[in-house]
């Protein structure tokens, strides 16, 4: 058996090492390695908790075999898992974290001498605090994250469900809560423990039906930091310095990637949060519309203007994802380089339906990540570009961010498409994206619109390169 | 008088976040899905605490309502601590540089 300081000193040794994981993650090269310490530091986690429990009877076996079911369904899962699902199965693995955090603080509640929390009704009032916010947050984490799964997934409609008084029934189902955890904390009464729990999952999913299919970047990386924080609440209840350590990094990189996220949609994290983007929009757009006169050419003329480009960038969004038209973009983008023509991709932050997206999906198609460029980077090139070949990205592509004070998406940063000699739009229809609104740039003189399914227009164009 | 153990714990705390917030910023935008799987992966070292509940029970009753709950919650943790990581390591892979003699 491990005495106290040792394995304290051994967990302290596994934050480490999840920090240096995270570390890694600064550059591709650098990154194998620091997910090799990550799961080293999880070894050294797990092992020190058995050696210092040092109970190796029946129980021990049943603990390896529930260990060993969870481990093949997820090895099994991250295999077989088809890139362009990566949001959903970052929401779904949300949800696990939301829903183990509120399992330990159960065990922990129903057992508290195993984690020398005092007994049962007379848990250690600091304790029972911690243990009901971690609760409370893992609960709000997993049904939030069960609906943004489901959202994803497509199961569940991606536009915002918004009905009278949510805002108001959500800020009261809020201060119930705390009020609960005060009513808990004084009473220790396991009644109010499971009311307290119901009430968590109902606000999750009440926080997150409003939000639209859009938004998910943000929602996903605010269910990152809550699982963070839900991690954190249960390992000051277990006074583990490897489950604090990791809870608050966790916690500050989702919140980062959600600043990020909102930066990127130029909106502030209440308006996400409070939700319903989109859908008021819509209607008032609708009323003045007018047919504008568009260009629309088939693959022929998109391949004839890019042959006689000699730079292309390549700007992939949502859409690109949905029609899983990478691997054709890359064979089409080979096609280029072997005419000698420069092609480079830009990604807007918020490109995709979580941060990151469109990049996974180009390496995965072979593009070395030195050609794919962040939206900074590369804006200022489109000036130079012959060609802008925008494939399944809309709003962030649109002028009217920058030129349409009325303009919902108005200071949005976007990538400067309309700059390039001639704009090819690969879309299915003229339809408005996410925001609701128009795009001027589908009428400007210089853009041609390729309506297609993005894989087939993509195949087409290399076809006739 | 001592101080309560609580306030050193909550420095760990609050000193991690710090580190979280400077170290989050130097990822590479391009890996940040990545970085969501991987900190999936590593919030799982909540499986701690689902051990320990787990092993919570006495030779005679390895099932109570307490040590039941610790064993679902290692097998959710178990699926997020080897599906993060294997798909972030499979993700990593992907990322490669462009070829020299192109």
């Amino acid at each position: 058996m491990l005495s106290a300081n040792l394995s304290a000193i051994f967990y302290l040794i596994s934050g480490v090492l999840f920090i240096l994981a995270l570390r890694g993650l600064s550059s591709p090269e650098t990154s194998r390695q620091g997910n090799f310490f990550g799961i080293l530091g999880m070894i050294i986690a797990v092992t020190v908790t058995f050696l210092s429990i040092g109970n190796f009877s029946n129980g021990f076996a049943v603990v390896l075999i529930f260990l060993l079911i969870g481990g093949l369904i997820g090895a099994f899962i991250a295999y077989k898992i088809p890139m362009t699902a990566m949001p959903e199965l970052v929401a779904g693995f949300h949800s696990l974290v939301g829903l183990a955090a509120v399992f330990v603080a159960i065990a922990a509640f129903l057992n508290p001498q195993a984690f020398n929390l005092g007994s049962p009704g007379n848990i250690k009032l600091g304790s029972l605090i911690e243990m009901s916010i971690g609760a409370a947050v893992g609960a709000i984490t997993f049904s939030g994250s069960i609906i943004a799964f489901l959202k994803l997934q497509g199961i569940m409609s991606g536009s915002p469900i918004t009905f009278k008084g949510q805002h108001p029934l959500n800020a009261l189902i809020l201060i119930s809560i705390v009020i609960i955890t005060y009513f808990l904390c004084s009473t220790q009464s396991s009644n109010l423990f499971w009311i307290l729990l119901v009430i968590s999952f109902l606000i999750g999913f009440l926080l997150i039906i409003p939000i639209g299919g859009a938004d998910m970047p943000v929602v996903i990386s605010m269910l990152n930091s809550y699982s963070g924080w839900a991690a954190a609440g249960i390992g000051f209840t277990l006074e583990n310095t490897a489950l604090i350590i990791t809870g608050a990094l966790v916690g500050s990189s989702g919140a980062i990637l959600s600043y990020i996220m909102c930066k990127g949609m130029n909106r502030s994290f209440f308006n996400v949060i409070l939700g319903g983007f989109g859908a008021t929009e819509q209607s008032s757009t609708s009323q003045n519309k007018e047919q504008r006169p568009v260009k629309s050419g088939n693959a022929d003329d998109a391949a004839f203007l890019m042959k006689n480009a000699s730079s292309v960038i390549i700007v992939p969004g949502y859409g690109m994802a949905v029609a899983q038209a990478q691997h054709a973009l890359r064979e089409m983008v080979d096609t280029l380089k072997k005419n000698d023509i420069k092609v480079s991709y830009a990604i807007h932050p918020v490109a995709g339906r979580m941060p990151g997206h469109m990049n996974v999906l180009l390496a995965e198609a072979n593009v070395p990540y030195d050609e794919v460029f962040e939206l900074e980077e590369i804006n200022n090139d489109f000036a130079n570009a012959d060609v802008a070949f925008v494939i399944g990205a809309n709003d962030v592509t649109n002028p009217a961010a920058k030129t349409d004070p009325q303009s919902p998406i108005y200071g949005m940063p976007v990538l400067d498409v309309e700059k390039c000699k001639s704009v090819l739009f690969v879309k299915r229809s003229l339809s408005p994206g996410y925001a609701g609104i128009d795009n001027d740039l589908f009428y400007k003189e210089n853009t041609l619109m390729l309506f297609a399914d993005a894989k087939k227009m993509t195949e087409d164009i290399t076809k006739n390169l | 008088m001592e101080i309560d153990p609580f306030i050193f714990r909550l420095s760990i705390f609050i000193l991690s976040i710090f580190i979280g917030y400077y170290v989050v910023w130097s990822v590479t935008p391009s890996l940040h899905t990545p970085l969501m799987s991987v900190t999936n992966a590593i919030s799982s070292v909540i499986i701690v605490g689902a051990i320990i509940a787990g092993l919570a029970g006495n030779s005679d009753t390895i099932f109570n309502t307490s040590s039941i709950f610790g064993f679902l919650a290692i097998s959710l943790a178990a699926i997020n601590i080897f599906g993060g990581f294997l798909v972030t390591q499979r993700m990593l892979a992907m990322y490669k540089k462009k070829k020299k003699d192109k």
